[in-house]
């Protein structure tokens, strides 16, 4: 259906894809995976006509084609789904649904006719709300599946979906996945981009990885063993994958009963936050789990000082900290947020002026800025963290989602904190980062950090915790302690509160 | 999905993209000033370039100030306002002699900014709205102050700060360059510059970081209005007389123009203080050539218009969206 043959693509300085080939078949899912930085995002935008190939050609149904630019792709049927929802807020569903092609009755807009189809549309999706409503008003994930099927009504020939499950919960996933079994049925092609390797093995028919701008292997999905994929993934051999496990996290350390480095007791916050207590001591890496909204992020914004609290207190070894982001920093507390592009990085800022910006009062002298101490600890983080940047001047918003991830650890750790705040450190970075992040969550934790982890993922959660709380509602339901500290464990403990709710 | 999710299609601009913005100004100075050598009488005569510094130089001074407020995601509007406001003040204190009087002229501009900034970072409005307020009330507070009349000023200090020379060129030019000079500085070299530009790059980022926000808004819109005290200071001098009906009348939008198309993006997270003080020059001497050569000023007009909007179509390409 839709092929690539030889492509390469050199930017300034890197060689993003070198003679890489891909051939996507009709009714077929194809996974397409590689770390950060192994072309992945540039293939596919040479694919959907954002980038033109400087070498080798596309072709689609066996005939040669050129896009000029994404709007010729999409009118030749190539469709996309990317990771952020790109829809209008403000205007109601069904309107996004159709929005540039409305059915029309003597010039106006059929809203008629448009809201029912839509509404049928989208009942396929597992969307049963009023169309009318702003797009703004459904979850994350419901608005994902719009942009899907709004995708899929274009007479798409090939669909490629960048992620299109990091923000989506288990059953909008199930849902997907029905869908994705529908278009495979219709003869279209998928192209299937994700670090979720259950997901990789669930819904794809055929794998091709990318390494440094290079193919290095393509077949079938079930033929290759999960453990061979992460090792082509990050070149490393099968051995050591094996080894060294695939999170990256070394086993529990035994943290000494000593005193908590951070201690938040009784946080309130009108409808998210209802009395959570929560301590970590030095070395210690407590995981908080829970569903979707049951408070993990609002917990840890508290903590950090992002969140304005009714009630309660937050303590640094014995300290109080007032209720601020600059008072919490100066405390000792670093906070990742969850959101690194909307809350993390600056996009327009160097490398450099990122890792630095949260030190500046402690990199100067009577306000002005040492540019010396800048870069000593702006080469010794680059290092430390293996920050693949053209340089510390490049502007991180031209890094790899990996890579800005890191940039952010390094402000982090550039504060010397004693408390480290991680909200799904490792969403949306691939493998090989993801071992590398995991692995430096366990290093530092050894170095006697409290850390407070959370994550969806919780296979991650069970394996870099030593200890999990479980939340619900606001509230702290469950504690999860030495060997409960398991996936099960945490399943019961979240689907044990959930029973006690409809019990009441 | 469709057209309004396609990404630009980078091509060979990739490399125009950037250095058009921070250069391009500097560019279209130069080719102005050749083309004006060429063209122009007396273009390059000595008396001609010291008359277009002379305007230039108040232009400069705020437009300085709102460089680094436009850098912090911003805009202040009330900059023309408050150089009447600082008119009104002169007056008032002159009895006391020229130092007074400019330092209550200056503490005006403070107010002013701890208003504007007040009512951004701690109350939360948007800055158009806030600076709004300030450019309407702002003026009408000078009126009452000055009575709404014209006063003459014959202070022998404050003349000769507004008339007085040092090596050929007026004080006001050697003012304006060294805040050039002072603001750069600051934006480059200072905690509260770097500070101000992560704020206007990313601010809940910025506020994650621990950095003080509301601190370095308010600090933001002080400045401004500190700037344009000097500059308000600096017209009623220059004329010697204090009106503050007339002076600082549309200021702001020279002030802003002079930041755009001098390659400072209104998205923030950048500013560029030496392309601002081009931008400000070119657009000086692109009205002052066409009135050398006779065609109205309502065509001056139009050509600045054209001017702005190519710097921003310019300003647009930048970025990796």
């Amino acid at each position: 259906m839709l092929e690539a043959i030889d492509v390469s693509k050199t930017f300034p300085g890197v060689r993003a894809l070198d003679s890489v080939s891909l051939s996507v078949r009709p009714g077929e899912v194809h996974a397409l995976v590689g770390e950060n930085g192994a072309g992945k995002s540039t293939l596919i935008k040479v694919l959907t006509g954002v980038y033109r190939p400087d070498a080798g050609e596309l072709r689609l149904a066996g005939e040669r084609v050129r896009f000029a630019t994404p709007q010729e792709a999409q009118r030749a049927g190539i469709s996309t789904i990317y990771q952020e929802v790109n829809l209008v807020p403000l205007m109601s569903v069904a309107r996004n649904l159709f929005l540039g092609r409305e059915p029309r009755r003597r010039g106006l807009i059929d809203t008629v006719t448009m809201n029912r189809v839509a509404a049928e549309t989208l009942r396929g999706y597992g969307i049963t709300g009023d169309v009318r409503r702003p797009l703004g008003q459904l979850a994350l994930g419901a608005q994902q599946m719009v942009a899907l099927a709004r995708a899929v009504m274009v007479d798409a020939r090939v669909v490629i979906m960048d992620e299109p499950t990091s923000s989506l919960e288990p059953r909008e996933v199930e849902t997907l996945f029905g869908v994705i079994d529908d278009l495979r049925g219709k003869g279209i092609g998928i192209v299937y981009v994700s670090h979720r390797l259950d997901e990789l093995y669930r819904i794809c028919d055929h794998v091709t990885v990318l390494r440094d701008g290079r193919r290095v292997h393509s077949g079938p999905m079930q033929e290759l063993p999960r453990l061979k994929l992460v090792a082509l993934m990050i070149g490393r051999d099968v051995e050591t994958v094996r080894s060294e496990g695939v999170t990256g996290f070394s086993e529990e350390s035994q943290v000494a009963d000593s005193t908590p480095v951070l201690k938040a007791t009784g946080l309130r916050s009108r409808h998210k936050l209802h009395g959570v207590d929560v301590a970590v001591r030095p070395g210690e890496v407590v995981g908080l789990g829970g569903l979707l909204g049951a408070g993990r992020t609002e917990t840890v914004r508290a903590i950090a000082g992002a969140l304005p609290l009714d009630e309660g207190t937050v303590e640094v070894a014995g300290r109080p900290v007032r209720g601020s982001t600059g008072a919490a920093v100066k405390a000792g507390i670093a906070a990742l947020p969850e959101d690194r592009k909307a809350e993390g990085i600056v996009p327009g800022l160097s490398v450099r002026e990122n890792i630095a910006l949260a030190v500046l009062p402690r990199m100067s002298r009577a306000g002005i800025v040492s540019e010396k101490r800048i870069d000593e600890i702006v080469t010794r983080f680059m290092e430390r963290l293996r920050i693949k940047a053209a340089g510390p001047d490049q502007p991180v918003g031209e890094l790899s989602g990996g890579n800005q991830q890191k940039v952010l650890l390094a402000r982090l750790l550039a504060t010397s904190p004693k408390v480290l705040l991680l909200d799904e450190p490792t969403r949306g970075i691939d493998v090989g980062a993801k071992a590398e992040v995991q692995s430096l969550v366990d290093e530092l934790a050894g170095q006697g950090l409290g850390v407070v982890l959370v994550s969806s993922d919780a296979e991650e959660l069970v394996e870099g915790a030593d200890r999990v709380v479980v939340l619900r509602d606001g509230t702290v339901v469950a504690e999860l302690t030495g060997d409960a500290v398991t996936a099960d464990g945490l399943l019961g403990a979240i689907a044990a509160a959930a029973e006690k709710e409809v019990e009441k | 999905m469709t057209a309004a999710t396609v990404e630009k299609p980078k091509r060979l601009t990739v490399h125009w993209g950037r250095w058009l913005p921070a250069y391009g100004v500097y560019v279209a100075l130069a080719a102005l000033v050749l083309v004006n050598a060429v063209i122009t009488d007396n273009f390059l005569a000595w008396e001609n370039l010291r008359i277009q510094l002379v305007q230039v130089a108040p232009v400069v001074i705020v437009a300085l100030g709102m460089a680094v407020v436009i850098g912090t995601e911003g805009v202040d509007l009330s900059v023309g306002a408050v150089m009447a406001l600082a008119a009104a003040v002169v007056p008032i204190y002159l009895g006391y002699g020229a130092v007074p009087a400019v330092a209550m002229a200056l503490l005006g501009g403070v107010v002013v900014g701890l208003v504007n900034g007040g009512l951004i970072a701690g109350v939360g409005l948007q800055p158009i709205v806030a600076t709004l307020a300030l450019l309407v009330a702002g003026r009408g507070i000078a009126l009452v102050i000055s009575d709404g009349k014209l006063k003459e000023i014959r202070n022998a200090d404050l003349v000769a700060f507004g008339n007085g020379e040092l090596l050929g060129l007026p004080y006001s030019v050697w003012l304006a360059g060294a805040l050039t000079v002072l603001v750069a500085l600051l934006v480059r070299k200072t905690v509260f510059g770097r500070q101000l530009v992560a704020v206007g790059g990313n601010r809940p980022a910025a506020q994650l970081a621990g950095l003080p926000v509301r601190r370095v808004l308010i600090g933001v819109y002080v400045l401004s209005a500190v700037l344009a005290s000097i500059a308000g200071v600096l017209a009623v001098a220059r004329i010697q007389s204090s009106d503050a009906s007339q002076v600082g009348q549309l200021y702001e939008l020279s002030a802003i123009t002079a930041v755009v198309v001098g390659g400072t993006p209104l998205t923030g997270g950048k500013v560029r203080v030496l392309g601002t003080v081009a931008g400000a020059l070119l657009m000086q001497l692109v009205v002052a050539t066409l009135i050398k050569h006779d065609l109205r000023s309502s065509i001056a007009e139009m050509v600045q218009a054209v001017i702005i909007v190519a710097a921003v179509y310019a300003a647009r390409e930048r970025g990796t969206r």
